[in-house]
């Protein structure tokens, strides 16, 4: 069991309101991400659930008990850090196996958790090195193991894979999604990176400035989205958007349009623009188009199509995938 | 051409460094040799160096007037137990100051330093009262307080400067893994900070072993240590040299070898975080 309730928390530095108020459930075995843009909150959200910070007012319950004034080390709560804060001092094995030996497990238990842990991470080899001699994958598979042991009620997990390669994260961000099929336990994994919410989390938390913008599984928050920041934010390349005489024949005081439900042609359309910039990436083309009076704005193409900088093109957006904003960037709904 | 000037320029510092290296170590030759000369020619003018009188009766006579391995014995309880007292009580003040810094956290560590800006000669008058009225004059405990006291500040800055190149996320994450604050300073804390706490350990060895001050003020017979046996030869019959020069070198011998053998250690130690 492991499911997270936060009921009105707030967390103050000195006056300063980091978390003015959010309040949350996370349901017992759910994966759920933690993302938006440095400084919003996340990882100070995921401290207070871990116990390393102090609430300034509000509850934090784990499986429905309030657990706010208990220290990390007595919330059964699991942590994998972003510097995968291993013990430099102790080998593989001893990393693994100290938080079985804090909870002063049975010996020959603990040698068995900790040599399983070993084989589920392909660490049998390195049980016996220091954390110094191994890669970042090896480090971070490490730090997992070390969670794993614990049987934590929930997993947390700081931006693990920022101190990555590219190819090495796409692995890792594999591993851990099934990691989680396999062990079913609540994770709450904070990241910056929308791509890795969008493909790991059952549930995704849009945070900005300390407040909850959107709670809602992946297509929930792509496909409505609540305000103009988690359009924004959710959806890669990010959503355009247009004000004044482009969304006012919508009602509306903004509207935005992903880049994948824009139309582009060299005959006719909607809207006129040049080409800037094109990006191909092979599958795709992401053209960057100049539109008159209201910037440049990203359109998805097919790769095969063939646009140069300085071409001039007509943009017509699905009018089924217009989503509309008022003055303060709320979701407007309906017609 | 810029090969050449750069060998000259070496030439000059190494010349230069061994210069300034005997010149601190002059004193320290000059009393060992001393040590090994007749009483007429340690005071010989011009002094002598090649044609002096070599012996090693000074040695055997400092050995049978006084009682050596008393006061060597005492050096070693009042050096020793003073660091490792003055270290129990540093760690966990210096854990506190660099990993929970409270708003006068910096204010304090100055003010600690500060008490060594003091000259110790100040506050004779009232420790050798204090000493006198509590019992602690010349006992062991009596100056392995006062010396654990006149160097916990610079063990605690020594190992606040080796604590703050600690990660504070590795501490957190001893704490996530269930330990008790006592734990993450055993099994955590203090294995990784072992380089600074030898420096530290050895610095303050070497520290209160040449303490001369209070070990001197503040002992008579009982828990005199080394320095008081040096003293203890610049005496009413006048000045020795040879003698007071033998009882020097044996004095220091010890805690000369033993830093001659963790000089990598103290090395390191002392200049640890400096490079990161």
């Amino acid at each position: 069991m492991g499911s997270i309730t936060l009921e009105n928390v707030n967390k103050s530095f000195g006056g300063h309101a980091v978390i003015p108020d959010a309040s949350l459930q996370i349901e017992d075995g759910a994966f759920v991400v933690f993302v938006g843009p440095s400084g919003c909150g996340k990882s100070t959200l995921l401290r207070l659930i871990a116990g390393l910070e102090d609430t300034t007012s509000g509850v934090i319950k784990l499986d429905g008990l309030d657990v706010t004034s208990k220290g990390p080390a007595h919330r059964g709560l699991a942590m994998v850090f972003q510097s995968y804060a291993l013990y430099p001092h102790m080998t593989v094995r001893e990393n693994i196996n100290f938080p079985l030996k804090m909870a002063k497990t049975d010996k020959a238990v603990a040698d068995k958790k900790v040599a399983d842990a070993a084989r589920v991470l392909n660490l049998t080899d390195y049980l016996d090195r220091k954390p110094g001699m191994l890669s970042g994958g090896q480090r971070q598979r490490v730090a997992i193991g070390r969670a794993i042991v614990r049987e934590p009620k929930a997993f947390l997990f700081d931006e693990p894979l920022s101190n990555l390669d590219a190819a090495l994260r796409v692995n890792m961000r594999l591993e851990i999604t099934e990691l989680h099929q396999q062990l079913k336990t609540t994770m709450v994994y904070v990241t910056h990176d929308q791509v890795e919410a969008m493909t790991m989390a059952d549930k995704i938390v849009v945070l900005n400035a300390g407040r909850i913008e959107q709670y809602g599984t992946p297509m929930e928050l792509y496909r409505t989205p609540a305000n103009r920041f988690v359009a924004g934010f959710i959806g890669s390349p990010r959503m355009n958007f247009l004000e004044g005489a482009a969304a006012e024949p919508y009602r509306a005081h903004s509207i935005g349009v992903r880049p994948e439900h824009l139309g582009i042609s060299k005959e006719s359309g909607a809207w006129k623009g040049t080409v800037g910039v094109a990006e191909h990436l092979g599958s795709d083309t992401f053209l960057h188009v100049h539109l008159e009076g209201s910037g440049t704005h990203t359109v998805r193409t097919d790769g095969e199509r063939d646009f140069h900088h300085g071409d001039v093109v007509w943009l017509t957006p699905d009018a089924s995938r217009i989503y509309r904003f008022d003055a303060e960037g709320q979701a407007l709904r309906g017609a | 051409m810029a090969r050449a000037a750069s060998i000259q320029k070496k030439l000059f510092f190494t010349a230069a460094a061994w210069a300034v290296g005997l010149l601190i170590f002059f004193p320290v030759l000059w009393t060992i040799l001393t040590s090994f000369k007749t009483e007429a020619s340690a005071v010989a003018s011009p002094p002598q160096f090649f044609d002096a009188d070599w012996t090693l009766d000074n040695y055997a006579e400092v050995w049978q007037r006084s009682d050596y391995p008393r006061f060597f014995w005492n050096s070693v309880i009042i050096s020793v137990g003073s660091t490792l007292l003055g270290l129990a009580i540093a760690i966990p003040a210096a854990w506190s100051m660099a990993f929970v810094p409270g708003k006068k956290t910096k204010d304090l560590l100055m003010w600690m330093l500060s008490t060594k800006m003091m000259p110790a000669v100040g506050v004779l008058i009232p420790m050798y009262l204090l000493f006198q009225r509590t019992g602690l004059f010349d006992t062991h405990i009596g100056l392995i307080l006062a010396l654990m006291l006149m160097n916990l500040p610079i063990i605690i800055w020594m190992l606040y400067t080796y604590f703050k190149e600690i990660p504070g996320e590795i501490l957190e994450a001893a704490r996530m893994d269930g330990a008790s604050l006592r734990n993450e300073i055993v099994h955590v804390l203090t294995p990784m900070a072992i380089p600074g706490i030898a420096s530290t350990l050895l610095l303050n060895i070497i520290l209160s072993w040449n303490e001369a001050f209070w070990t001197i003020t503040l002992t008579t017979v009982d828990a005199a240590p080394l320095s008081a046996f040096i003293a203890s030869f610049s005496a009413p019959q006048g000045l020795f040299y040879a003698k007071l020069s033998a009882a020097s070198t044996m004095a220091i011998a010890p805690i000369l070898i033993v830093g001659w053998f963790s000089q990598k250690q103290l090395v390191r130690g002392l200049t640890f975080g400096a490079v990161k």
